[in-house]
């Protein structure tokens, strides 16, 4: 490429990388700002006065925080192992060149993307039939087998080369014993590729908890973000519910709001970076058509 | 062989692989076919107390309530308009960044796809923060450059005619880097051996962009669109739900079927009603991913999805 044209794509990017970064900036920066300056001077990328009340009053009363991560990494762990499982054993199967029900089973897990319930009998069938209002497995359950996913995972299992299976057969191997102790390990990397898109949905999710979740116990960090937001009351009301009294009037709303959220996406912020070659290695196979 | 019998050694000789897929098969049947059954619901007058099948039967009442409305053909309009923007500038943006991007050969490439990707992993509720913090009326960080120039500070939650560029924005600010990456990763999987010898014949670099790099991208990105396509008549619900912060002034341009059908259902209580929207939504979406298929299987067989 011409020295000049290359400057000016680098130009592009680097406007394109400010432009996705500084509105993460401006919360995080309003996070460490007085309570004081933002009602005076509003949310600015270098705040009047730094301060650290809005974490102050966050950690002051940490069990719902608490609580809600505990909720939040609960719901990720046992749900990704559980997800990850079912989708490999399911995506397997449907890599089997040589399984009868392979048609039959690839139909009956891709149609539900076309055609669907939607959300009314889905919430129906979960509070009225299945009773799983307010407990901690309907924040699980209904992500369990993604179709999306079980397609990136076949992809995979599509380049396992089934003479190893066959000869595992031949020395008298189970379909159970070579699925689990032979391709599961070779799969490793699409299983952690996989696996990470599954912990992020389970991690971000707020949807299930504002469908099914009135108990405070069982708020995940999302949900608390969200009723958090309509009204930094909520917290208010829930610090004091938790630890004694606070008073309202008082309270840093807008920064310990801010505080929150930083608090709350945060740690997604620092892991993610590291996991992304993953997710250019899955889209790369899920991108290819068979 | 007797028929009954082959038709048994052919499940004992897959009974095995049929077991592992069994847990995956139970939960879709109990999580994803058995909600179908459910869409009875719009034809029925729902009274918690008799459940699905008790309730009583009102024909067309559901419908009827729903497209005499003046919603039907708000939210309608809305899905549909919001949807086409967002795949056309998506689609744009998208594949130019991946375009160059791929012509960058340093390390920046990794910096600038990290920043890229950095909004996709972020909440719709974090993503409704972020907002926030811009358009929070006289302390929003719009208003404040506003006052700045000696304007009057405009209430951003308040002003529907403005949310259409809003969305489209933050819609593209969320997800471009995710499509991104998916256009240069099909870039990556382009064999270089076309590169090599269109250079040997001479070829630019517009021209191996025109003849190599876009028409072997055009499959994914005919893939991506169907599915897009067939996808319009959903939309993110919590890109309308939050980021507008359920700001009832500006239901006229932010207000989609999924934000109505859920008020309808949580806020309303109209679970009849609710279920008929859902079930339009449902018809129509499904007969857009067969109508997109089919045109794609007029153009070129070998793109269609089935």
């Amino acid at each position: 490429m011409r020295p000049s044209l290359r400057i000016v794509t680098h130009l592009i990017f680097v406007l394109v990388t400010v432009a996705m970064v500084l509105p993460l900036l401006l919360v995080v920066m309003a996070s460490f700002s007085s309570e004081d300056s933002i009602i005076r001077k509003g949310y600015r990328l270098w705040p009047e006065i730094f301060s650290l009340e809005g974490y102050k009053i966050v950690f002051q009363y940490p069990g719902m925080l608490l609580n809600a991560y505990s909720i939040t990494v609960m719901v990720t762990v046992m749900g990704t192992i559980i997800s990850l499982l079912l989708t490999a054993m399911i995506a397997y199967v449907m890599a089997r060149r040589d399984y009868a029900y392979r048609k039959a089973t690839s139909f009956f897990v891709i149609f539900t993307m076309l055609f669907n319930g939607g959300l009314v009998p889905f919430y129906i069938l979960v509070v009225k039939y299945l009773h799983l209002k307010d407990t901690l497995w309907v924040l699980i359950l209904p992500y369990l087998v993604n179709p999306f996913y079980v397609l990136i995972m076949k992809g995979f299992f599509d380049r396992v080369p089934i003479e190893v299976v066959e000869s595992a057969k031949i020395d008298g191997a189970s379909e159970y014993r070579s699925f689990f102790t032979i391709v599961l390990p070779l799969a490793t990397p699409a299983l952690a590729t996989v696996g990470l898109f599954i912990s992020f949905v389970y991690w971000n999710d707020w949807w299930l908890g504002l469908l099914f979740i009135d108990n405070n116990k069982l708020v995940s960090i999302q949900l608390m973000l969200y009723r958090t937001m309509n009204s930094i009351e909520f917290f208010a009301a829930n610090a004091r519910y938790m630890s004694g009294q606070i008073d309202v009037t008082k309270f840093p709303s807008l920064t310990a709001r801010m505080a929150l959220a930083v608090l709350g996406a945060g740690p997604m912020m620092f892991i993610f970076p590291f996991f992304q070659r993953y997710f250019v290695k899955g889209l790369t196979v899920g991108s290819i058509k068979e | 062989m007797k028929h009954p019998l082959a038709k048994q050694s052919v499940f004992r000789r897959n009974r095995e692989l049929f077991f592992l897929s069994v847990p995956a098969l139970v939960f879709k049947l109990i999580f994803q076919y058995l909600p179908l059954v459910g869409l009875i619901l719009a034809f029925k007058n729902f009274r918690y107390n008799l459940g699905i099948f008790g309730s009583p039967w009102n024909g067309l009442d559901n419908f009827k309530f729903f497209f005499v409305s003046d919603n039907a053909w708000r939210i309608t309009r809305n899905t549909i308009l919001y949807n086409a923007g967002f795949i056309i500038i998506t689609l744009v943006f998208a594949l130019l960044f991946a375009i160059l991007l791929s012509e960058l050969s340093s390390r920046a490439i990794k910096l600038y796809q990290t920043a890229l990707f950095l909004p996709y992993f972020l909440s719709w509720v974090v993503v409704g923060y972020v907002v926030l913090a811009f358009l929070e009326q006289e302390r929003g960080f719009l208003d404040q450059i506003w006052l700045l120039f000696g304007w009057d500070p405009i209430s951003w939650y308040q002003e529907a005619e403005r949310w259409p560029y809003i969305l489209n924005g933050v819609n593209l600010w969320k997800t471009v880097g995710f499509s991104t990456l998916v256009y240069y990763a099909g870039i990556l999987g382009i064999n270089p051996s076309y590169y090599e010898a269109a250079r040997i014949d001479g070829a630019g670099r517009w021209q191996m962009m025109r003849s190599i790099t876009l028409p072997l991208l055009t499959p994914l990105i005919i893939v991506l669109l169907i599915m897009a396509i067939g996808g319009m008549f959903r939309s993110d619900f919590g890109l309308f739900y939050f980021v507008p912060n359920n700001s009832s002034f500006l239901y006229s341009t932010t207000d989609v079927i999924d934000t109505y059908v859920f008020r309808a259902l949580r806020t309303v209580g109209d679970v009849g009603m609710s279920a008929a929207v859902g079930l339009y939504q449902s018809v129509v979406g499904f007969l857009l991913v067969v109508l997109s298929n089919w045109i794609i299987r007029r153009i070129n067989e070998e793109n269609a999805l089935w």
